[in-house]
């Protein structure tokens, strides 16, 4: 069992992007699941998605989790929100920031002797996308880190799952998913 | 004509895309629909696909649940096959014609997302709007994964529009747990969702102006008992076996199979535990990982809950010998509704079991794999003791005091 919590403000796509990943996932015949904690969240307002992934199919609908990733896409919430939660010894973070991972860890000591990368989703999604939609790039960071599949295979996966979206919009985050994966330190 | 839309063998659905997905595969002719969190996809995509002409069908807003199941109502009468989705407050406004529905005998679709009823407000999953409805004369379905919730659509489908039936039918899932949570879901093609289910075949349909009849009738003392006691009959005899006979076509259809009580590792189970929705499937993983220990445990989830299969759960706990009924409601002022329903299925057998309730996850309080445990823990204690060793009702995973009662 593969477990991802994903920090967030609502309205930056980390719903989207773990039901995402988990569209892409159940390609490969694997089991999936995809849920958040809503609340009445409002836009802006800190939250959490999380993605299961096993062989077998999934039973467990327990919302606690202690995660083998955790995705931070919004750079402000290491300082306000519980990311290392029932965190594991192998947990390993990424993390979104215009920091190096060595000035992060310097400014969050709660990450240090920790597995930390860091890439910046927002600049990234800004420059591709033109608005600070961290979601898609945040994925192609996982891929790099995790090697959890071949690029192509999840780009072209990702083309599918965004179809409805403008061919432009699409082809931006085919970009923004690759500067991530090239970027992420 | 509607257009025909490609699925794949599984698509990755939430709760709430699987319920509209089966609405859509069904045809149904008219939705009258006042939408509500956790439900609100549902109408939601439902809207999306008549708009898209993916559905031949109508969508009727109206100004509030207590209209959108009158509209329900009046399409159903007329002839249509109708459904709709609501949850909580929304479920609270619409039970005086619930009962309309029942007593007209319309065999409308009702998807349930549980959801708290307030106060204090509250969006998230707990069964509170589902306890309400189980006098309304309704079926009432339970699905513990969007998996189930497409599924049993098809299913509450075929049983309510069998003339032999001719009721109602609620499709329930766990707000939040299973209506947002997306799974692998296998799907059926448009033309092989449509053939389980087949064309609506009305009876004493209200358009057919060569036999008229009168919908909404009044009767005093010289019918009412009567028309309720059909109907009572009907729900009681009838609904069951067609439930069964559906079960036993989807699996033929499908694979998938459906039982009106589930059942896992209950065969040589001495302690189980007995609940509905999303819990079900959580405490069957708990059940796999004690037996791996040595523990005989086992789980019991309510498929159908209305009619109540009252034989067919004594049956399955004949050999168990401690019980714990976990009730997601608070029930203000006595036990829990399944401790009540579970001493009421076993207190004229042989089975001398001994019986807990707990109170867990009002709101959308998570029920943990470790809380499962812990009720388990007790129920081993209990078995030993030969009595409750604790209080009869407890509450799990509640911050503060530790309370109990009786």
């Amino acid at each position: 069992m593969l477990e991802i919590r994903w920090h967030s403000r609502a309205g930056q796509g980390a719903v989207t992007g773990a039901k995402g990943l988990a569209d892409v996932v159940s390609t490969t015949g694997k089991h999936v699941q995809a849920f958040a904690f809503y609340g009445s969240a409002k836009r802006g307002a800190a939250m959490t998605a999380y993605n299961r992934v096993d062989d077998k199919m999934i039973m467990n609908h327990e919302k606690f989790m202690a995660p083998d990733y955790v995705l931070v896409i919004d750079p402000a919430l290491v300082y306000i929100a519980d990311f290392t939660a029932n965190e594991k010894e192998s947990t390993v973070y990424i993390i979104t920031t215009h920091m190096t991972t060595a000035e992060l860890i310097a400014s969050q000591p709660k990450l240090e002797g920790k597995k930390v990368f860091t890439v910046d989703c927002i600049k990234i999604s800004q420059e591709t996308i033109g608005k600070a939609i961290p979601n898609t790039p945040m994925l192609g960071a996982l891929m790099k880190v995790s090697g959890m599949y071949e690029m192509d295979f999840f780009k072209e996966n990702m083309i599918r799952v965004l179809k409805k979206l403008p061919q432009k919009i699409i082809d931006a985050n085919m970009i923004a998913i690759q500067r991530a994966y090239d970027e992420v330190k | 004509m509607a257009d025909t839309m490609e699925l794949r063998d599984i698509e990755v659905w939430d709760g709430n895309m699987a319920a509209s997905q089966a609405l859509r595969q069904v045809q149904v002719d008219v939705v009258a629909a006042y939408p509500i969190t956790p439900s609100t996809p549902i109408v939601e995509n439902y809207g999306n696909f008549t708009a898209n002409g993916y559905v031949d069908g109508e969508f009727v807003m109206v100004e509030s649940e207590h209209a959108a199941m009158s509209g329900c109502i009046g399409a159903s009468a007329a002839g249509g096959r109708v459904a709709t989705a609501t949850s909580s407050q929304g479920f609270a406004l619409m039970v005086e014609t619930l009962y309309s529905a029942s007593g007209m005998r319309l065999p409308i679709i009702l998807n349930v997302v549980n959801r708290a009823i307030g106060a204090p407000l509250n969006v998230n999953g707990d069964h509170s709007d589902m306890y309400l409805g189980r006098d309304s004369g309704w079926i009432q379905f339970d699905a513990y994964c969007p998996q189930d919730a497409y599924d049993l659509n098809f299913i509450a489908f075929k049983v309510a529009e069998d003339h032999d039936v001719r009721l109602p039918a609620m499709v329930h899932q766990d707000g939040f747990m299973t209506s947002h949570t997306a799974q692998g879901v296998k799907t059926m093609t448009d033309e092989e969702g449509f053939a389980f289910v087949g064309e609506f075949q009305p009876m004493n349909d209200m358009l057919d102006l060569d036999h008229p009849v009168t919908h909404g009738v009044q009767t005093e003392e010289d019918w009412h008992f009567e028309h309720k006691a059909r109907q009572q009959h009907a729900l009681m005899t009838a609904a069951l076996p067609k439930i069964q006979e559906a079960f036993d076509a989807f699996e033929k259809y499908t694979g998938r199979k459906y039982n009106l009580v589930e059942t896992h590792m209950v065969d040589d189970a001495e302690m189980v535990v007995v609940c509905m929705g999303t819990s079900v499937e959580t405490a069957m993983e708990v059940v796999d990982e004690l037996r791996a220990k040595g523990m005989k445990v086992g789980v019991v989830g309510i498929r159908v809950f209305r009619p109540w299969p009252l034989e067919q759960l004594a049956e399955v706990l004949k050999n168990v010998k401690a019980i714990a009924a976990l009730d997601r409601s608070s029930p203000h002022g006595t036990v829990g509704m399944l401790y009540n329903e579970i001493a009421g299925s076993l207190f004229n057998t042989d089975t001398k079991a001994v019986l807990t309730n707990y109170i867990y996850g009002l709101g959308g309080r998570d029920l943990t794999k470790v809380h499962l445990v812990g009720i388990f823990n007790d129920l081993k204690a209990n078995m030993d003791a030969g009595k409750p060793t604790t209080a009869l009702q407890q509450y799990i995973g509640l911050r503060g005091p530790k309370l109990s009662f009786f």
